[in-house]
């Protein structure tokens, strides 16, 4: 059988692992030592992990992050998540067909009192939010427990292979996410104020201040003064027909399967959602040599950063702007996708249907904030402060910059003495999480002689690295010292740095010295997976993506300074080199969509829209439209959506869609009620204190 | 003004099915209920145990009726409200809890209640994995069952909508005036209606409805915690009520627990504080969980890996004695309260909603005059109710 794993990444160190042995329903497979079953499975070719109770339909992953529980499968008799759960010697794992049996346990289970811990601060999540302002806190001797729900800190930063944007005082850019990720790790393992819990999962902040945290599978309830809320964000979800079968999943799920376990999930991927988060996990899985079919949006225009789009479009990913899906298609898991045109709003436009193979469609159509701790404390009566994703939907730089300001505002409401935290930095706070700007034509500069930079950064975003690196002081930001665009203007030594340094390559270096009429250009290139060296026939592209014609590689290598991003050189005639930002990899004929018609049998007949108990769209319109129901409690109490394991996560923006869809009044609408837990727990671990 | 025959105040356990009974009889019916939708009070709180092994003739000759009625609904009208005629079971761990069960089953076989002792092995054939050690026995009422509420209180719901039922919902009745040729003016804080007969079947807000009519019911709501698990095959047959009282200085003092598993294979739990807690509050507490669990897998040790997926704090709407509060007001004929439902009015609610129609329309029969006089509004509430 063939091994989804990735041999080789030009960023991430592919490590030797030791190999184990572990059974899927009754067949001997290998996985590496300590891995996710789901990653142990994927890497085995298996996307389909059983199949539903209600339906029959097929179940695999879906978050990848412990939320649902769409990966459940039966490990060694017992129902696990399959992405919470690491692959043990000889375990036996089984599909779960239908609802699973509950295991004999041997003799009578240890029954004792659960553990009480105050605190003065509770930081819930150790990503780019927490840590920061973790840090902050130790910095200022303020004790705290940082919780985390996995056993590595960083957050989402751990799956960011690519190189940051913002700045490099506040919010390191220039450097990749999983290495800031490590930085700030680094600075909070070895504190002496701040407690970290790994692989500990806050489930409540109950009415009695108390909050329930399971720690590495021993349940506490912790007492703090302030709470923190630093949980990040979930992914929004799409209605459309096959939006449940395996193989349909979000960009952090596909992250963490490609850039944290090395897996390749897939051959064939089509991206929903032209977004920072699609553009970029496109982008991961071109680093991962992985084909990505086209990238579908539905806006007219992509709202991620130009830049980043451009770094897609020149690798030779169509992007599809106007156009959303129509449907995933297969039967127990994905075959291909469909799309179309859609109009100004968003309706789709007949005969405009195109269907492309793939076995993977990532959903990245915006995040939104995990903000149920935020209520539970204030409903508790506990002062609360929230940062990063959890405050605010933006950048990981603004994350990590909000972070400082939340840590030393819970300083300051701690230790009276501490000063003021500066209006400037409240201003920055704004300017890091600023959307891009409108797109700017830029002039090629004039100059034809001696080496220089030519700066392909069209769009005011918050990233100013290549001004800070500029051995030569010649790069200037044009306005906002963070947020205005780069200009080169002065002397240039030709030291690379801030070609190197550029998050969204978007910097090439034509140097005229030795050939005026072929100046040689230099470009970042960073997908080793698609390897090039000296004396390969490349095509290389403006800005855009569009094609100039087909040059000679000089040579690539990857320096130190570059910090893994290979320079390529390429010898051009001088009409070209200063337009040649990139060059294409990924064949056209991939992207070619598919003239047989889809088989009738794999395409579904609705939209799901609660995926845990697999109610569709027609069961809550028919309640809406034809029962007048405007409380989603009722529509819960009928028909179960929101009653799943995830606990109305994914199902709540599906139904406001819906609700609005059937022109019921915002005022009339009833959102579900939450409740505990977050997650499930086994009942025997709140009967378990882990004293004996 | 709207005028309606009857209005009921309250679209829960009690209102609905009334509301259905009342408008089949073609009575013209308004419900009014300050909540979005039907059962969005204690009725959604309910973990949807129905049994008729009570200890008088009040609470099972109206369980009977609401066992009949929630067990034949879908053959009647089709859907499905998940009944399943799974039993009820108090194991006995102590001489003691032995001794009161089976004198009080006495007395449910003299009712003709189909309820039996058995034997801790019969109990272990019903229960596969229950703790044996101190086992005595248990009783096994295998006629009583489980529905889920959610279901059953949309389905009474929009049959009473067929019968001509009119709702409003989101409103909140704010005085309540007798007019002089009979009935009742009511206002609410969108709208001001009329009826003949007035029922206040508000649950936890009984005792302010009673107040607008000047009678003060002696209906205090209380505290209870209650949990639902992931759904797994079936492995148990009935509600098991574990009658031991518990104390544990880790957590807190409680009287009994019981669950039971639902016909979706959800295991629906609940525990009864042992100190009273009063009050409306509905927000979880960090104490039931640890608190409950304990007790659960040490009575069945193979709950320990059973997932809890989510938790609930709803009320009892308690009454001195723990018997409803059903009657007609002496003061004022047309008033009639349905209240202190004591945590079984979603049981106890189908049963009472025909009888409450009879008492309307005039037509009590003498079983029902036996039914009310164990919840007379007017009885001497210094009793203790032997079992519950």
């Amino acid at each position: 059988m063939r091994e989804n794993r990735i041999k080789t990444h030009p960023i991430l160190e592919v490590k030797e692992k030791e190999d184990v042995a572990f059974y899927w329903n009754s067949e001997k497979l290998s996985a590496k030592r300590d891995e996710m079953l789901s990653s142990a499975l994927f890497a085995n070719g298996i996307k389909t992990f059983g199949h539903h109770h209600k339906d029959g339909s097929a179940q695999g992953i879906f978050c990848a992050n412990g939320q649902c529980a769409k990966c459940t499968v039966i490990a060694n008799g017992v129902p696990v998540k399959a992405c919470m759960t690491a692959v043990r010697e000889n375990m036996f794992v089984e599909s779960v067909e239908g609802l699973p049996k509950l295991p004999d346990v041997e003799g009578n289970p240890e029954i004792s009192d659960i553990e009480h811990v105050s605190t003065d601060v509770l930081i819930i999540g150790g990503g780019p939010a927490g840590l920061s302002a973790a840090i902050q806190l130790e910095e200022n001797h303020v004790s705290g427990i940082l919780v985390d729900d996995k056993d590595r800190l960083g957050g989402k930063l751990v799956l960011q292979t690519h190189k940051f944007f913002g700045s490099v005082e506040d919010s390191y850019a220039g450097m990749r996410g999983m290495e800031i990720g490590e930085m700030l790790a680094r600075k909070i393992e070895s504190s002496s104020h701040i407690d970290v819990w790994r692989n500990s999962t806050a489930l409540y902040v109950f009415k009695d201040g108390k909050v329930g945290i399971l720690k590495d599978g021993i349940y506490k309830l912790v007492t703090p003064q302030i709470i923190l809320n630093a949980a990040g964000a979930r992914e929004k979800f799409l209605r459309f027909r096959g939006n449940s079968l395996p193989g349909v999943y979000g960009a952090g799920a596909f992250q963490t399967l490609v850039n944290r376990d090395l897996i390749k999930p897939t051959d064939n991927l089509f991206i929903i959602g032209g977004g920072n988060v699609g553009i970029i996990a496109g982008y991961h899985a071109m680093q991962a040599g992985i084909n990505v079919i086209g990238l579908a949006e539905a806006m007219p225009r992509c709202g991620g950063y130009k830049v980043h789009e451009d770094k897609l479009k020149r690798l030779g990913v169509p992007i599809y702007t106007s156009h959303s899906i129509v449907s995933a298609n297969g039967h127990d898991s994905v075959r291909s996708v469909t799309i179309a045109q859609v109009d100004e709003n968003f309706h789709i436009v007949e005969n405009t249907e195109k269907t492309f193979e793939c076995d993977t469609i990532l959903i990245a159509v915006g995040l939104e904030s995990v903000s149920e701790f935020t209520y539970e404390a204030e409903k508790a009566g506990i002062k609360v402060f929230a940062a990063g994703d959890a405050s605010e939907i933006a950048e990981a730089s603004s994350a990590m910059f909000n972070g400082k300001i939340a840590g030393l505002r819970i300083v300051k409401e701690l230790k009276q003495d501490t000063g003021e935290i500066p209006q400037s930095w409240y201003e920055k706070a704004e300017i890091l999480k600023s959307h891009p700007g409108e797109v700017q034509e830029i002039a090629i500069p004039s100059r034809e002689e001696g080496i220089f930079p030519v700066i392909h950064c069209k769009q005011e975003i918050p990233c100013n690295p290549c001004s800070t690196v500029c051995s030569e002081g010649s790069i200037f930001m044009q306005g906002d010292p963070i947020k205005g665009r780069p200009v080169f203007d002065g002397e240039c030594q030709g030291c690379m740095k801030c070609l190197a340094i550029c998050p969204g390559l978007a910097i090439t270096m034509v140097d005229y010295r030795r050939d005026k009429a072929f100046p040689t250009v230099f470009l970042p290139y960073e997908i080793g997976n698609f390897p090039v060296k000296k004396g390969d026939m490349v095509d290389v592209s403006d800005v855009d993506g569009n094609i100039l014609g087909e040059y000679e590689v000089l040579g690539a290598k990857a320096t130190k300074e570059s910090n893994l991003t290979e320079i390529v050189r390429i010898k051009a005639p001088a009409a070209i080199a200063k337009k040649i930002v990139a060059f294409t990899i990924q064949k056209k004929e991939v992207s070619d969509p598919v003239t047989t018609k889809v088989p009738y049998d794999q395409i579904h007949d609705d939209e799901i829209v609660c995926l845990c108990e697999m109610v569709t769209a027609g069961e809550i319109r028919d309640l809406v439209r034809k029962r007048g129901v405007t409380d989603m409690n009722q529509i819960k109490a009928i028909t179960r959506a929101g009653m799943g394991p995830c606990g109305y996560k994914t199902c709540e923006n599906l139904m406001k869609q819906i609700f609005r869809a059937e022109k019921v009044a915002l005022g009339d609408m009833v959102l579900n009620t939450r409740r505990p837990l977050f997650v499930e727990v086994p009942l025997g671990k709140f009967a378990n204190g882990g004293k004996k | 003004m709207k005028t309606a025959d009857v209005i009921i105040i309250g679209a829960g356990s009690v209102g609905v099915p009334a509301a259905m009974s009342l408008a089949k009889e073609k009575l013209d019916v308004l419900v009014i209920d300050s909540l979005p939708s039907p059962g969005q009070g204690q009725n959604k709180k309910a973990i949807g145990g129905i049994r008729a092994t009570h200890s008088d003739k009040g609470k099972i000759t109206t369980s009977l009726r609401s066992i009949e009625i929630f067990s034949t609904w879908k053959e009647i009208h089709g859907d499905d409200i998940g009944w399943i005629s799974n039993g009820y079971s108090f194991p006995a761990y102590t001489e003691q809890d032995e001794k009161k069960l089976k004198e009080l089953m006495v007395t449910q076989k003299s009712f003709n209640l189909n309820i039996e002792w058995l034997s801790p092995e019969e109990y272990q054939e019903l229960v596969p994995g229950i703790n044996m050690t101190g086992l005595r026995g248990s009783t096994y009422s295998p006629g009583d069952g489980s529905a889920s509420p959610l279901l059953a209180i949309n389905a009474f719901y929009f049959k009473s909508l067929s019968y001509g039922a009119q709702y409003r919902f989101n409103e909140k009745v704010t005085a309540i005036e007798p007019l002089k040729e009979g009935g009742f003016s009511i206002t609410t804080d969108r709208d001001i209606y009329s009826c003949g007969r007035l029922i206040n079947a508000a649950g936890n807000h009984a005792r302010e409805i009673g107040r607008m009519a000047g009678v003060d019911l002696p209906v205090t709501p209380d505290s209870h915690e209650g949990a639902v698990s992931e759904p797994v095959q079936r492995f148990f047959g009935p509600m098991i009520v574990d009658l031991r009282p518990a104390m544990d200085p880790a957590t807190e003092d409680s009287a009994n627990y019981y669950f039971y598993q639902n016909s979706e294979g959800h295991v629906i739990f609940c525990l009864t504080p042992r100190h009273l807690i009063v009050g409306t509050e509905s927000e979880s507490t960090s104490v039931f969980l640890p608190q409950v669990a304990k007790r659960m897998v040490s009575l069945f040790p193979k709950l320990a890996n059973l997932k809890v997926r989510r938790t609930w704090r709803g009320q009892y709407p308690m009454t001195p004695d723990g018997f409803p509060i059903v009657g007609i007001l002496k003061e004022n004929p047309g008033f009639i309260n349905a209240v202190g439902m004591c945590g079984q009015g979603y049981m106890l609610g189908p049963g009472l909603g025909e009888i409450l129609t009879r008492m309307v329309t005039g037509s009590l029969t003498s079983d029902d005059q036996d039914v009310l006089a164990h919840f007379d509004p007017y009885r001497d509430f210094s009793g203790v109710e032997q079992f519950k």
